[in-house]
């Protein structure tokens, strides 16, 4: 079949960390808190932390954060709650939460609530269930998740839900896997799973499988490797998980490598990235694969690192 | 970062690509000095819509233009013609950036953001979601500001509805245009719009326009979803009904007069081994508003204080299928010959209200017999020490059609009779029928039997108080798909094993059981167990429970005293595919103060924990599973004091 080139994909992720000269880290230089967090996660399920000096990256982390208490993509952006989440789950995985005044990152987050409960991503206003959960999300981390009108959020979520069982990123929005993934988890984390019609849901997920293994985000579209998490994710945390043949997704995912220089693809023989090599490897977490610690499948965080998180150790 | 070939098209000119990117960098750069700097000048702003052009994801340029036009805005003092200059200009770079990627939020935000202050005309902007969408129509950016504009201008959801039916004459395949004629059609249902109230009439409708789209192409999933809704609209039954109950109306029960574990159990005379006896109400649908005041029960004895009604749910504390309460019952004096006779008066006020907001309209009334006796039943022994051993000679063997109508006719009396009208003889049915039929034609592919397998179900779910009918067919055409569809094969296996339980009457039949054994299916889950609240016995072993989150059911059976669960998987899973569907701290279920660490040991077995902190067990086996280890029984004998059988050895 193959195997997972773990150790090619641990150096590519720590050449890319410092790789600045190409034009694609230009492009996504704004994005560099979420690349953080999709490189060190996956070198954290790959056993390999230790490879990064941690002190270097919170210290720049740190200078990401704004006077509102919100982060930035990179220093001297503006702040915004989808690197808000980033930095705190990098700090997590570094059980490193305590450099954060919490009630400063808390407050900016609670703050970002509207009155029919959902969120913006900053104060600019655009509303989606992504926003949602990673209010949650991240407020839950910091277990501050009280600061938030909870049943007002749960609320708007529900308000998203579509016929088909699946979630859109508003009132209204046609159901796709990442942002069912986003409105799964939001509802696992606030204890509400029981407003997903698990069996309705569990079948619109599980025929995003198609012929070659891999699964797409929704019907006729093309499979991709990122939807090895978020499809998955979704059915794990609804215990519909069984209802996909497990080999036939291993073998489309270890076919997305690129076993000479490291790195995991959207598709067979596609340029590689960050992105796809997280989600790549945290799909193959959640099907068990060998050698691979177990993730999470609603904080999107090792098991271990949430576990420290609630039950302490 | 989608759909660029690992090995470049054409060799790569190194050069060129590092002066490329330093060009951007030092774009980058200047741009944000400026935006720190609060810098809007005409060159500073046109620098950010070149910014934009190269890379529209670059969110902080969305939020400099934002304030440059709220600047510029503020010193043109609304001049009108000033005004639509600026918010031009801003329409115009968003046209450019979305040439550029026609899925950059930050654009399509921008956009409404402009639009938001009053600009542009509607026209202009359908126009322009008409382009887009012929570029892509599945473009949910496009869909959803779609949405946004039809809002704005108050488009009706009539008009709205005829773009989605040009949008799928236009192209089958179209996923999104299925999706949104199902929000606009459940919305003029709701509203009851002129030409939509006839249920019947709107349904076959759509029943025709979305058959062509199963038929042209038995792959593409376009329609099966939005097939598979008309299907849920048809059949749903909108009134909440009581379906089952313990005890059942006519019922005789004798309550022991001292505590002690009885193996096996009569058939119509229930013996029940505590003085905390329960009560349950199994509805057809989660309600809610179940309490003292919309259910009253009245005894012999005197019940000094209200009754708390619970429902039945792990996550739900408001609503749930099943609910129960439980009643003290007074110790029996001696020599007196105890029989109380109890009414039970369900939904005569108003309170019960299902999930989607329908109250309950049909009162029911159970009437029962309650026996305390005084001395303890004969048994051949004191079985309150003895070891439970799952036995075939602990049950009693029924074939069908044996000599024994007494178990049948029972578990057939065990249903609520409602004065409800079966909808088997109305339009439904009528629906169902024509379907089927059609569907038949179908019968080669995945699709046809799949739809064939749901219509016959859906035809049983119209007709709840009757057997089932057409089991054996629905059982073979999952069969048939197991092996067409092998990637969904667990998919059409959970589907057969459902209408089996179906066939033999599912739990709303057995809330009598007291002592039930599962053992050696393929269970990895036990989801709707809590509702026999009676069970004190339960065997699990020889299944495929992957961990003690699968069992969180077990913690409503406050009577459970025997439990085996050896011989599963519990421990060998690196991923646990229940955990969210458990009370815990994960899930801000429980309350952080309940995990005690008191109970820490070099592992935690926080799952373990709090499955059974609460349990009364006496009885335990846990062999056979990965988890188990020296360590883990002694942290079970440490929470279980109750405990005095741990995997067939007696507890010190």
């Amino acid at each position: 079949m193959g195997e997972l080139a773990a150790d090619k994909h641990v150096k590519y992720i720590l050449a890319v960390e410092k790789r600045k000269d190409n034009f694609e880290s230009a492009v996504l230089e704004h994005l560099r808190m979420n690349g953080a967090y999709w490189g060190l996660t996956t070198l954290d399920l790959l056993g390999k932390l230790d490879a990064v000096d941690s002190n270097e990256i919170i210290e720049w982390i740190l200078k990401c954060q704004h006077e509102s208490g919100g982060f930035a993509g990179n220093v001297g952006h503006d702040p915004h709650i989808l690197y808000t989440l980033s930095a705190i789950q990098v700090l997590a995985l570094f059980d490193k939460l305590n450099v954060l005044d919490v009630d400063k990152v808390s407050t900016y987050i609670a703050g970002l609530q509207n009155e029919d409960g959902s969120f913006s991503g900053d104060i600019w206003g655009e509303v989606d269930t992504r926003f949602s959960y990673i209010a949650i999300c991240g407020l839950s981390i910091l277990k501050c998740l009280d600061k938030i009108n909870v049943e007002r959020a749960v609320n708007y979520i529900i308000s998203c839900r579509n016929v088909d069982g699946g979630f859109g990123c508003t009132p209204g929005g046609e159901s796709h896997a990442g942002q069912i993934f986003c409105c799964v988890a939001a509802l696992a984390i606030t204890g509400a799973l029981h407003y997903v019609d698990k069996d309705l849901l569990g079948w619109w997920l599980c025929e995003r499988q198609v012929k070659s293994g891999g699964l797409n985000g929704r019907p006729e579209k093309l499979p991709d490797v990122c939807y090895s998490w978020w499809v998955l994710s979704s059915l794990t945390m609804i215990d519909r998980v069984h209802w996909i043949s497990k080999e036939k997704l291993i073998k489309f995912i270890l076919n997305c490598q690129d076993t000479e220089n490291g790195g995991i693809s959207d598709r067979p023989d596609d340029a590689v990235d960050i992105f796809h090599t997280y989600f790549g490897v945290a799909g193959l977490s959640l099907l068990e694969y060998p050698g691979v610690k177990a993730v999470d499948p609603a904080y999107a965080l090792p098991v271990d690192v949430v576990d420290r998180i609630f039950f302490g150790k | 970062m989608h759909g660029r070939p690992r090995k470049p098209l054409k060799p790569v000119d190194e050069a060129a690509v590092a002066a490329k990117a330093e060009k951007l960098r030092a774009l980058q750069s200047e741009f944000l000095s400026n935006h720190q700097n609060k810098i809007y000048s005409k060159e500073a702003v046109e620098l950010s819509a070149k910014l934009l052009e190269i890379n529209p994801e670059l969110y902080t340029a969305w939020n400099y233009r934002k304030l440059a036009v709220q600047q510029n805005l503020a010193q043109c003092e609304s001049d009108p013609e000033s005004v639509n200059s600026i918010l031009d200009e801003e329409l115009k770079v968003v046209e450019n950036a979305l040439r550029q990627n026609f899925k950059s939020y930050g654009a399509w935000h921008h956009r409404k953001w402009v639009l938001e202050k009053g600009h542009s005309s509607m026209d202009k902007e359908l126009g322009l979601l008409d382009k887009f969408q012929a570029m892509d129509a599945r473009n949910f950016h496009a869909w959803n500001y779609r949405r946004f504009v039809a809002a704005l201008m108050k488009r009706s959801d009539e008009d709205e509805l005829e773009h989605t039916q040009n949008m799928i004459d236009k192209n089958l395949s179209n996923y999104s245009a299925w999706h949104n004629r199902s929000v606009l059609l459940s919305n003029l249902m709701k509203k009851a719009a002129p030409g939509f109230t006839s249920k019947d009439e709107v349904l076959t409708r759509e029943y025709e326009l979305v058959r062509e789209a199963l038929f042209t192409d038995e792959d593409d999933q376009s329609g099966w979803f939005y097939h598979l809704w008309l299907l849920d609209q048809t059949v749903r039954s909108e009134f909440p009904l009581l379906v089952s109950s313990w005890p059942v109306e006519g019922s005789d029960i004798s309550l022991p007069a001292a505590d002690y574990l009885d193996g096996c159990a009569s058939m119509n005379v229930f013996h029940y081994s505590s003085r905390n006896f329960p009560l349950v109400l199994y509805f057809n649908q989660s309600v809610r508003g179940v309490n003292s005041s919309t259910v009253s029960v009245s005894c012999g004895f005197n019940l000094n204080i209200d009754l708390i009604w619970k429902p039945l749910s792990s996550t739900d504390s408001q609503s749930a299928k099943v609910w129960a309460t439980h009643l003290a019952i007074p110790d029996a004096e001696l020599h007196s010959s105890e029989a109380y006779q109890v009414e039970v008066k369900v939904g005569f006020s108003q309170g019960i209200v299902s999930t989607t907001g329908v109250a309950y309209s049909h009162p029911s009334q159970i009437s029962f017999q309650l026996h305390l006796q005084k001395t303890p039943l004969e048994s051949g022994q004191d079985s309150r020490f003895g070891r439970i051993q799952w036995k075939d000679d602990c049950f009693a063997v029924y074939e069908p059609g044996s000599a024994e109508p007494d178990l049948v006719n029972l578990l057939d009396n065990l249903t609520i009779k409602n004065e409800v009208e079966s909808t088997a003889s109305t339009w439904q049915a009528r629906i169902i029928d024509d379907e089927t039929n059609i569907f038949r034609d179908l019968l080669d592919c995945k699709i046809g039997k799949l739809t064939v397998a749901r219509l016959l179900t859906a035809y049983n779910s119209l007709r709840p108080l009757d057997k089932p009918v057409h089991c054996k067919e629905v059982l073979e055409l999952y069969s048939e798909l197991m092996k067409l569809d092998p990637s969904h094969y667990q998919y059409y296996k959970d589907n057969h094993s459902l209408v089996l339980l179906q066939q033999l009457g599912s739990f709303e039949k057995l809330l009598w059981v007291q002592m039930l054994d599962l053992s050696n299916n393929e269970l990895q889950s036990i989801e709707g167990l809590e509702a026999l609240q009676l069970l004190s016995q339960l065997c699990l072993s020889n299944n495929k429970f992957r961990s003690f989150t699968a069992l969180e059911s077990l913690r409503y059976l406050k009577s459970l005293k025997v439990l085996d669960i050896s011989q599963n998987e519990i421990g060998s899973h690196s991923i646990d595919t229940t955990r969210y569907l458990f009370r815990s701290p994960l899930s801000h279920s429980v309350g952080s103060c309940d995990w005690n660490i008191n109970y820490l040991s070099s592992e935690t077995y926080w799952e373990a924990f709090f499955v059974l902190k609460d349990m009364g067990l006496t009885q335990l086996d846990v062999a056979g599973n990965a988890i188990t280890s020296k360590s883990f029984n002694v942290f079970l004998e440490k929470l279980l004091p109750t405990l005095k059988w741990l995997d067939g050895v007696e507890v010190n």
